[in-house]
């Protein structure tokens, strides 16, 4: 590969990273709700896809109309059942509560679907791909890694315009900017809370699709997930949407070009860079919300 | 008649502080009703409790003689009960159109919404897509007031409105009070200016480290008495 190519594909890279994160960039900026579990949640997205797909023989893009709903489901009830009542208790019980939930969520999937790395059969998008010329270098662009970008950005997009167009998307600002008194105009939290977290939810399955498509995961792959998701959303601002994508893409962006020095730094070079933000810029590159001067 | 909102012997805690003591409150339709106290009186704690986001210890809130003690704020709010928080606590990122938006969510069918509030306050209309946060202090009480206005409810509570204004503001302020009244709203204050509260409330209420020190018309007391209640000099306990 050469330093476009590798460009090229950390912008990509970065796509899935922002798509992993945008979930946990919404409950921490809407409800302050740090999802330790957000990773395993996207690896159950891409074990349940695996399943439903080979229950009913179905190519894994077909089972997306039941994965997605079910994993917002999923969120709805999490947040009834756990997440309300943990953000009351004091800012340590949601960590704590998640933590658990992350645990629990790997093991069952070790005792039932065992240990065993799988991947998700992305049919003839897996192999094909594109070959484009640019700066006088030829670059091959997996079509899986364009689709992956491009959803990210739509689920970015999407979020965006629901949140600033519509009246749900007030409310959900409202509540996030004072919970109290969004109640003393007649808001009712919980339900605006549980949507919230059914959306969340729902990206993170449709991001544990896509790494299922393009690597193999196993029911601790959620660990690792969860680190470059949390690190793409404070290296892009907490809670700013667009700052995790921006977010995603510098984490993508290191990622390939320390590849391209040594594969074996990939990992060690991104940790690098979000210790450098956080002595740097402590705050992002695009806080929600700037501390306040007044 | 039944009272449009009443509060019997209404108790109220901050853990083992005791803010608000069996406070009782009768409000008519169309009375203006102030609570007047010192800082820490418990005037900010019996407001909140009455609207519903500190559960009271003890005592009842009938809201047009439906018990509400109950009731979490948002279902007060649908039923006609607003409040008006100290320190107007806008949605700071939220637009001025949009902080009234939010406040229309479960609004009552009536006579208030956003164009009459922006008739109310001449300034607001072209300044509607405006920030909240980049607003003056007197700009957001305004806010405040219409967001809790377009639910068009029958009881309003308006908790210190003068907090931090100029005293031309706080009287235009004041000035707008009687329109709510005209449009049949019932209003409980709480002010810590003795003399704004006397010259618009047609019942005062003072309040001494959580217990009524003294109730009635401002008319039949002498300045004597309310300063002796709101400092709890003692000579005119019963
Ligand atoms: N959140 C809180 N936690 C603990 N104590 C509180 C809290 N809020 C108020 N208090 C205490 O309760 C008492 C009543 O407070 P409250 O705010 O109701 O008084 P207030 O009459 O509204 O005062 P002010 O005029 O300063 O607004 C005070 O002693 C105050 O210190
Ligand atoms: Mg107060």
């Amino acid at each position: 590969m050469n330093w476009v190519g590798a460009v090229v594909q950390g912008v990509l890279v970065g796509g899935w990273y922002a798509l992993a994160a945008c979930g946990l960039s919404l409950t921490f900026g809407i409800m302050r709700l740090v999802n330790i579990a957000h990773g395993d949640l996207a690896v159950c997205g891409a074990y349940l896809t695996l399943v439903l797909s080979s229950a009913l023989g179905l190519p894994v893009g077909y089972t997306l109309p039941l994965v997605l709903p079910i994993a917002f489901a999923i969120g709805v009830a999490l947040h009834l059942l756990l997440f309300g009542r943990a953000l009351r208790g004091g800012p340590l019980a949601p960590v704590l509560v998640t933590f658990g939930l992350s645990v629990m969520i790997e093991n069952l999937l070790v005792a039932g679907l065992s240990a065993d790395p799988r991947s998700l059969d992305a049919g003839r998008l897996a192999l094909a791909g594109v070959r484009v010329t640019a700066f006088g270098s030829v670059i091959t662009l997996s079509w899986l890694r364009i689709a992956g970008f491009l959803t990210a950005l739509a689920v970015l997009g999407g979020l965006h315009l629901l949140l600033a167009r519509t009246s749900f998307g007030r409310l959900v600002r409202a509540t996030s900017d004072d919970l109290d008194t969004a109640r003393l105009v007649g808001v009712r939290v919980r339900p605006v809370f549980a949507t919230v977290a059914g959306i969340a939810v729902a990206t993170a399955a449709l991001a544990g699709v896509f790494l299922g498509m393009t690597a193999t995961f196993d029911p601790y792959a959620g660990g690792l997930s969860l680190i470059f998701a949390f690190e793409a959303v404070v290296i892009g601002g907490l809670g700013s949407l667009w700052g995790t994508l921006l977010g995603g893409v510098t984490i993508g962006l290191v990622q390939q070009l320390a590849a391209q020095w040594d594969v074996q730094y990939t990992v060690l070079a991104v940790h690098l860079l979000f210790f450098a933000v956080l002595a740097v810029r402590p705050q992002g590159f695009f806080p929600a919300s700037e501390p306040e001067a007044a | 008649m039944a009272p449009v909102l009443e509060v019997r012997s209404l108790t109220a805690d901050h853990g083992r502080l005791r803010a608000v003591s069996e406070v009782s409150l009768r409000l008519d339709a169309g009375e203006v009703h102030a609570v007047i106290g010192a800082n820490g009186a418990g005037k900010s704690t019996l407001l909140r409790a009455i609207a519903g986001l500190h559960p009271p210890a003890s005592g009842t809130v009938l809201l047009d003689g439906d018990d509400v003690t109950r009731h979490p704020p948002e279902r007060r709010v649908a039923a006609g009960l607003s409040l008006v928080p100290e320190g107007r606590r806008l949605f700071a990122s939220l637009t001025v159109e949009e902080n009234l938006l939010v406040g229309t969510h479960v609004a009552r069918p009536g006579p208030w919404d956003l164009e009459r509030v922006y008739d109310l306050f001449g300034w607001m209309r072209d300044r509607r897509r405006q920030r909240a946060e980049h607003l003056s202090g007197g700009e957001q009480q305004a806010v405040a007031i219409g967001r809790a206005l377009v639910a068009n409810p029958k009881v309003l509570l308006l908790d210190e409105l003068s907090l931090g204004l100029s005293p031309k503001v706080v009287r235009d302020m004041y000035a707008t009070l009687p329109r709510l009244l005209a449009e049949g709203v019932t209003v409980l204050l709480v002010e810590q200016d003795v003399s704004q509260a006397v010259r618009v409330a047609t019942r005062i209420h003072c309040l001494l480290e959580g217990r009524t020190t003294l109730t009635g018309p401002p008319a039949v007391f002498t300045p004597a008495q309310i300063e002796a209640a709101y400092f709890g000099l003692g000579k005119t306990h019963p």
